[in-house]
């Protein structure tokens, strides 16, 4: 078998695929928060509640009511957007004119209560969620066993991720939120709804990290605190990216999912902190993230 | 002065010798248990909430039983997992609260942590929940009950159980903390001391959420067995991702530490066929059953060894207050170490010096979906390891308080 620094490439190989995998996770999830904090200016620390949330209404849906898994990757981000509207009507839309530590505390305060809340009502241990008939099973790619739902998650991630960038880059929508951020007052006096668009983008990127959830409920087991061991990560991811780059959140997530899977073949005691040295040497470098404007 | 103030006084300073006499049996005649756990984290489960009501339950079944002259109360917090947390809670508890012994302290750092608050201050710490063998080895001391299991004899009941049974090659997927480290070390001998062979391991942060890197490493090994030394979210996580990517069932997996909320958690499909050792089962004898339904009534989980343990181990420590008639710490821990123990968790049940309490353990085997027949019906015991198999013999013990 041939080998790459004393690693089989057959394992090398297995390892960059399933960095892949958690890159997408990655990349979706950065991406929620980036477009957050680059409409809103809330760095939103319920990102990772929410995505538990997501996979929460999955599970829901399915044990209670007998919902398949195709109807609540859609339900389940409606649902979880509509709850994240309510919230930024309610609360965060007072918090906009102060510093952006208080929507900080006022998104981790909302994390840890919600996680509190499904915590109490359904224990640590997490529930299991099998995978859709569909997509169960696996393939053998010769250096490994891959399983095609881990394929699916790869393909829906990117789809969506790319749709969301199209639409913010290159559409009249994109346009005016994008304007939105830049000069509210102007585009307010150009006859456009600017509350209404700011809403729209919480409830959006809440609705991804929603997405995220569903896509993760057969992959882990669905656990209240599933989202608070992830977004730590994703933090970094979207440091490392540049706050509010669109497109730097998902290059980065990928990136640095891959970068992860390596350091799990070449020194697994590491692949917890590799993610948080690059963005020490990132911020030391560029300090406005890889993709970020100075 | 007159002799009628003269007379207060004496009489005052009677009293007040009199009430210090009786507050050198119980101290303000109330014993004061404080339950530290983890209420909020992973082992929440397992131990947390359960861990409380099983205290609340030992407390009121030994007053309804025992009729005892003093007042039993109890406290209860939330470690968080934390040794620093754990250790000035429990310093808080003795100096300030009167607590008289910290119980339960799932986690094997916290467990370190507080034993040495209790030997410091002169209180007793029970462990229901923790796993570590130091605690009755290197770190032992002459206030500490170490009740439940330990990584010893989880490593005896299952790693012996598999290697014994074909199961010759191992490759363990170990959680990076000293908990892990020392499952796996224990585990390792004992495959070794059974003819089989270790071919290598790899160590995962604590906790994570995705094993399949790990897995695959795992898989590429060519072990026939994959041991497993993590526990709760982690152990779960890794078994659902093993059957993911086909590992499972070509290569096998031993769970070195899973509790039934675990097996619950993941379901039969999964787990199936699994060996793990422990040390209760709710469905064992109709002692068991009894108990476990009681539980079972006010939390709507059956109990997992830590749970039942916890029960066991504080009621034990009631009795010994009464039969000693004094909280006073050493005459506890003599009384304790003195009496056997009987009730629906072990038979003849005794604590060591080292403070290890030796029981039977039990090697269990998770059930198929079908042979299931109602809820929470997931293992089939297949052997009693006796009390004296199960634990680390006196003659390796590495505690100061063994003589030899």
């Amino acid at each position: 078998m041939s080998e790459i620094f004393g690693i089989p490439t057959a394992l090398l190989g297995s390892q960059l695929l399933v960095g892949l995998i958690n890159g997408s996770f990655y990349a979706i999830l950065s991406l929620g928060l980036a477009i957050i904090f680059g409409l809103l200016n809330i760095i939103n620390f319920a990102h990772g509640a929410q995505y538990m949330m997501g996979a929460f209404v999955a599970w829901i849906g399915l044990t209670k009511f007998g919902i398949n898994y195709w109807v609540s990757l859609l339900l389940a981000p409606i649902l979880v957007g509509a709850v994240g509207v309510v919230l930024e009507r309610t609360l965060l839309s007072r918090l906009y004119k102060l510093d952006h530590l208080y929507g900080l505390l006022l998104t981790f305060g909302l994390a840890l209560i919600i996680e509190g809340v499904f915590r109490d009502q359904y224990g640590i241990s997490g529930l299991s969620y099998d995978v859709p008939d569909a997509l169960a099973g696996g393939v053998n790619l010769g250096f490994m066993f891959m399983p095609i739902y881990r394929g699916w998650v790869v393909v829906a991630a990117l789809a969506v991720c790319f749709g969301t960038w199209f639409m913010i880059e290159r559409t009249k929508l994109g346009a005016y939120l994008r304007a939105g951020t830049e000069n509210p007052q102007i585009v307010q006096a150009l006859g456009i709804n600017v509350p209404l668009l700011i809403t729209f983008t919480y409830g959006y990127g809440v609705a991804l990290a929603a997405f995220a959830g569903v896509l993760a409920a057969p992959v882990f087991q669905v656990n209240p605190l599933m989202g608070s061991n992830l977004i730590i990560v994703v933090f970094a991811v979207v440091v490392i990216g540049g706050m509010g780059s669109i497109l730097g959140s998902i290059v980065t997530g990928i990136g640095l999912g891959l970068i992860e899977g390596l350091t799990k073949v070449f020194y697994p005691e590491g692949s917890s902190v590799v993610v948080f040295v690059i963005m020490v040497i990132v911020l030391l470098v560029r300090p406005a993230g890889l993709f970020g404007k100075a | 002065m007159s002799n009628k103030k003269l007379t207060t006084l004496a009489c005052t300073a009677a009293f007040a010798m009199m009430s210090a006499g009786a507050q050198a049996q119980i101290s303000g005649n109330v014993v004061k248990i404080g339950v530290l756990t983890d209420l909020s984290g992973t082992y929440s489960d397992l131990s947390g909430s359960g861990a409380v009501l099983a205290t609340q339950m030992a407390i009121d079944d030994f007053i309804a039983k025992e009729k005892p002259g003093f007042k039993i109360e109890m406290v209860s917090a939330d470690h968080q997992n934390k040794a620093d947390i754990a250790s000035t809670k429990a310093r808080e508890w003795f100096d300030r609260e009167g607590v008289d012994t910290a119980t339960e302290l799932v986690t094997t750092s916290v467990a370190l942590a507080v034993m040495k608050v209790a030997k410091e201050k002169d209180k007793i710490a029970l462990m229901s929940g923790p796993a570590s063998t130091p605690i009755t080895n290197e770190e032992c001391n002459d206030v500490t009950v170490h009740y439940t299991y330990d990584t010893y004899a989880l490593a005896n009941g299952t790693a012996k159980a598999v290697t014994q049974q074909g199961g010759k090659t191992w490759f363990f997927l170990t959680a990076d903390y000293a908990f892990g480290q020392s499952l796996e070390a224990q585990s390792s001998a004992v495959v070794t001391a059974n003819g089989g062979k270790v071919l290598g391991s790899v160590r995962h942060p604590f906790p994570g959420s995705d094993f399949s890197s790990f897995l695959l490493k795992a898989q590429a090994s060519g072990a026939q067995v994959i041991g497993l030394a993590n526990a709760g979210a982690d152990t779960a996580n890794s078994i659902k991702q093993a059957a993911e990517f086909g590992i499972t069932p070509k290569q096998s997996l031993a769970g070195l530490l899973m509790f039934i909320t675990d097996v619950h958690s993941l379901g039969l499909k999964p787990t199936q066929g699994m060996y793990l050792t422990t040390g209760f089962y709710w469905d064992r004898n109709e002692e068991t059953r009894a108990w476990s339904k009681r539980f079972f009534a006010k939390q709507k989980k059956m109990p997992t060894m830590v749970q039942a343990g916890q029960y066991s181990s504080v009621y034990h420590y009631l009795l010994a207050v009464k039969a000693a008639g004094t909280d006073d710490t050493k005459k506890v821990m003599a009384m304790m170490k003195k009496t056997p123990i009987n009730d629906f968790f072990a038979k003849n049940g005794r604590i060591r010096e080292d403070g290890r309490m030796i029981h039977d353990m039990y090697l269990v085997q998770v059930k198929k979906p079908s042979e299931s027949q109602y809820p929470w019906d997931y293992y089939t015991v297949k052997a009693t390891i006796p009390a004296d198999e199960a634990f680390q013999p006196l003659s390796q013990s590495k505690c100061p308080l063994v003589k030899k």
